[in-house]
């Protein structure tokens, strides 16, 4: 694709921090694009535990976590941000001066986000999917092995073991089922958390004999050159057998991974990025971490925290946006100019 | 004082102090132990504070909810004991309580 966008601050991370940094980035007149592995916005608040509520919100006795995303969704909305969700920044790379810094973010979908400060909100790394320890399964990942389906036809006329029980593994049996060769589903009960229509659909092809459905655990895989032959599978009684297949794609869930960030150049404490309490600024100028992502001494991993470091960091990096504007301090109260920025003026 | 004892993939074995109330996973963490994560912080969201409860400690902790066994499918070497340490409240019978956490959770 290739596409090149600017900006005036690149987020990566579409947490409840992210999400709050676009407010206090917007009351200054700064856009942002925000930039989240996850399909949605939201980050673990939207991902891990929706429902869940949250207590120490100040002003809300109690909230569930999407009750807070959709807010700040809502609060953010006049500042019009632009979202890149399910792409994940694989590079930042500094081109210009200490004193007028310009990034270049790279994007797995081929987009350059060009920007003039770099906010790391992502909380703890990337979403990414949860790999079974089955051992030498690295060899076959993307070659016969995979946690998502990027091309179908790869599929085509394919001997393919999917494995899991939820709505992922569920939804790629009977997509898959048309193209490929056999579709094995091997899950460790017979019973599913996913969608009531999938499992029914998934329950006739099987009585058909069209799909196949084992009910046990892959302890071992066997193959050459990162192509498998077949699945070393233990059955709820205990026993193992050899099974045939071409592909493999386990479904476990989503786990966080500090992902790329190791390579951008920024110093790294235990995978925490160091920054000072001032301005929440990195080792590198114009690049500022904010929430569960950075350290610093009395550090907790609070979103109340993660909004005020979100608050000072806008104010430093208005002086990166626009270096020669002087940034007069303003109340959401009584500014009108802040009021209008808002749309309630 | 009520007392959890958490055996490694290894085969080394920590036993540690437990409050009555708090959790097998919440005892976890506060004693620093190894092999238990707890991603999601105790919402029985992650499956990453998998344990095997030792067989004869089984029935004194009980069965996994519905909605705990669900979570259970996103962990990895699933056995007849597997329990999620966050779903496992200390109580005075369970003192002495043994589990072991498995090889990897996330």
């Amino acid at each position: 694709m290739n596409e090149v966008l600017s900006t005036d601050v690149a987020i990566i991370g579409a947490g409840p921090i992210g999400l709050f940094a676009v407010f206090e980035l917007g009351l200054l007149d700064i856009k942002a694009h925000l930039i989240d592995i996850l399909p949605k916005a939201g980050g673990q608040c939207a991902e891990l535990y929706p429902e869940k509520p949250i207590y120490d919100i100040p002003g809300f006795p109690v909230v569930s976590g999407q009750e807070l995303v959709d807010n700040l969704m809502k609060q953010i909305h006049p500042f019009g941000p632009k979202f890149h969700l399910g792409e994940m920044v694989e590079r930042v790379e500094v081109a210009g001066t200490a004193e007028r810094p310009l990034f270049r973010i790279g994007t797995d979908n081929e987009k350059t986000i060009e920007a003039k400060s770099v906010f790391i909100a992502a909380g703890g790394g990337s979403f990414q999917p949860k790999k079974p320890p089955i051992p030498g399964l690295d060899a076959y990942e993307n070659k016969s092995v995979f946690y998502s389906v990027r091309k179908m036809e790869h599929f085509r006329d394919r001997r393919v073991v999917i494995v899991g029980g939820g709505d992922s593994a569920l939804d790629w049996a009977l997509n898959l089922h048309p193209i490929a060769k056999r579709i094995t589903l091997v899950h460790r009960r017979d019973a599913f958390r996913a969608a009531p229509h999938s499992v029914n659909a998934m329950r006739e092809l099987v009585n058909t004999g069209d799909m196949e459905f084992v009910l046990g655990q892959v302890t071992a895989v066997k193959g050459e050159d990162g192509q498998l032959s077949a699945l070393m599978i233990r059955r709820e009684n205990g026993e193992h057998y050899d099974h045939p297949c071409d592909d493999m794609m386990p479904f476990f869930g989503l786990t966080m991974k500090l992902g790329p960030i190791a390579g951008w150049g920024i110093n790294l404490h235990e995978n925490l990025i160091p920054v000072d309490t001032a301005k929440f600024e990195t080792s590198v100028p114009g690049v500022f971490a904010i929430g569960d992502i950075n350290t610093y001494p009395g550090k907790l991993k609070l979103i109340l925290s993660g909004f005020h470091e979100a608050t000072l960091a806008a104010q430093r990096a208005h002086h990166y946006v626009y270096p020669d504007k002087k940034l007069t301090f303003q109340y959401t109260t009584s500014s009108t100019s802040l009021q209008r920025k808002l749309g309630v003026s | 004082m009520t007392k959890v004892t958490y055996i490694d993939a290894s085969g080394q074995s920590r036993t540690v102090e437990a409050q009555i109330g708090s959790t097998v996973m919440e005892t976890a963490l506060r004693n620093s132990i190894p092999g238990i994560e707890a991603e999601c912080g105790g919402a029985c969201a992650c499956a990453t504070c998998h344990v095997y409860v030792a067989p004869e400690w089984a029935e004194a902790t009980g069965k996994a909810s519905q909605m705990e066994e669900d979570m259970l499918d996103f962990a990895f070497e699933v056995r007849p004991t597997s329990r999620l340490s966050c779903q496992i409240k200390v109580a005075e019978a369970l003192d002495g309580l043994v589990v072991t956490t498995p090889a990897k959770q996330g």
